[in-house]
């Protein structure tokens, strides 16, 4: 199973995910990624998993990653 | 003498040197690395830093990363309440030796290190002085300070500071036993020493855990118990409580409040419906006079002030909810502050590099239900411990 990775020692709360990936992601009220089925690490669907790799891709703290598990 | 005190196997008297050692316990058994990792399975021996991993998983782990090993023995206890593991340094720092000689064993590690506040480090160097003259330790341990803060005992952020970088968590992404880290809490390594002499038979008989008890209690001390020892018997054995109690705080401050019921054994089992568990044996006695919500209030606003600075959810989360609980305590009460409380809990949860907004998550959540009716009667204006006004 794919899931969404957040290195929260990286985070710097840009808010680019949320923005490239609002089906899993929503801002918490200082900007940070909250996954919205409440877990740590969310599944990524099939159907965003390029979603999830371009906001990966695009997170100018390198914050996220995909992981296995 | 009452059961909590005879099943001492640990704290019995000792002056800490290797003659006294070596006299009560003689050498180790000469064991493998797979022979260490079936004792500590078989006896069933859990992580006693606070989290409660079976240790043999760990070491299976840290064998099986495939690079060198690195083994450190976790002595940083930045838990302000917990006084165990500096005890347990002082009187019997050869058994913490002898368990880390036994992990790095059982791991094939390269390097052994101990990490302990500053203040132990000289007389755990003549410690190992001694080990090195009487030919006990194939592997040099190197010892490291312990920065005194509350994360610092973290395992990652052990980790981190033996690698020379600062003593703050890192993100777990690859878990730290896959990179070949063991960090063991050292009084886990003191009792694996122990079975490795006695056996697992022996450890599942009479095997003991070490509780800091404080608060009001006549004599705050560190005390030996088996699990499952009733509350009140823990609480006996250091003086027993000097007046009535409102709750006890078990698991320190990453732990949760459960009733002052004497009889409410200490075991995972039993304190899980309070949100609490055993952590690293931290107990401490709420006096009936104290407000519960004044006292987690001042314990959140100390994490709130602890927070390592690197994870954002933690960093803006931790003050607000501290925040709440003093407006919650103090009598600025709003009615939504309860909610809000447990809202932030929530939010902050598994939202970390390390378990710090999880833990202070918990104690609030913990505190809201053990003090429902204090939180009431705040709401109203009125305090129950004190009886007045707020």
């Amino acid at each position: 199973m794919t899931r969404l990775h957040i290195d929260w020692t990286a985070c710097d709360g840009r808010g680019l995910c949320t923005e490239l990936l609002e089906e899993m992601l929503v801002e918490d009220e200082w900007g940070y990624p909250v996954s919205r089925d409440g877990t740590t690490e969310p599944v990524v669907p099939p159907p965003l998993e390029d979603a999830a790799k371009r906001a990966v891709d695009r997170c100018p703290m390198l914050a996220l990653k995909l992981v296995r598990r | 003498m009452n059961s909590v005190l005879a099943a001492q196997t640990l704290l019995t008297a000792g002056d800490g040197g290797l003659d006294d050692h070596l006299s009560r316990y003689g050498r180790l058994p000469s064991l493998d690395g797979s022979q260490i990792v079936g004792l500590a399975r078989d006896a069933e021996l859990t992580g006693r830093g606070g989290g409660g991993f079976p240790m043999w998983r760990k070491l299976a782990a840290v064998a099986a990363a495939g690079t060198p090993a690195v083994v450190i023995a976790n002595g940083a206890e930045g838990e302000p309440v917990s006084g165990k593991d500096r005890l347990l340094l002082t009187r019997k720092p050869h058994l913490v030796l002898d368990g880390l000689h036994l992990v790095a064993l059982a791991t094939g590690a390269r390097a052994a290190h101990l990490y302990a506040p500053a203040a132990l480090l000289p007389r755990l160097r003549e410690s190992l002085a001694a080990r090195g003259r009487a030919g006990l330790d194939k592997l040099p341990v190197t010892l490291t300070a312990a920065p005194d803060a509350f994360v610092s005992g973290e395992e990652s952020a052990v980790a981190s500071a033996i690698a020379g970088r600062g003593a703050v968590p890192a993100d777990k992404r690859v878990r730290l036993v896959e990179t070949g880290t063991l960090v063991q809490n050292v009084e886990t390594l003191a009792h694996l020493a122990l079975i490795a002499r006695y056996g697992a038979g022996w450890f599942l008989s009479s095997g003991t855990f070490l509780a800091t008890v404080s608060g009001a209690v006549a004599r705050p001390s560190v005390v030996e118990a088996r699990y499952g020892v009733p509350l009140g018997d823990l609480i006996g054995a250091a003086g027993g409580a000097t007046e009535n109690l409102r709750a006890v705080l078990v698991g320190g401050y990453h732990g949760g409040w459960v009733p002052a019921d004497p009889a409410l054994p200490v075991t995972r089992e039993a304190l899980a419906p309070f949100g609490a568990a055993p952590g690293a044996g931290v107990v401490v006695a709420l006096p009936a006079h104290a407000c519960g919500l004044v006292e987690t209030a001042k314990i959140t606003q100390y994490l709130a002030g602890q927070v390592a600075g690197q994870c954002g959810p933690c960093v803006n989360g931790l003050p607000r909810i501290a925040g709440t609980l003093a407006d919650l305590a103090a009598g600025r009460p709003r009615p939504g502050l309860p909610g809000e409380a447990a809202r932030l809990a929530a939010l902050v949860t598994g939202r970390g590099a390390c378990r710090h907004p999880d833990g202070t998550a918990r104690l609030v959540l913990s505190a809201m239900r053990a003090f429902e009716a204090d939180v009431a009667a705040h709401l109203n204006g009125r305090c129950l411990a004190t009886g007045g006004r707020l």
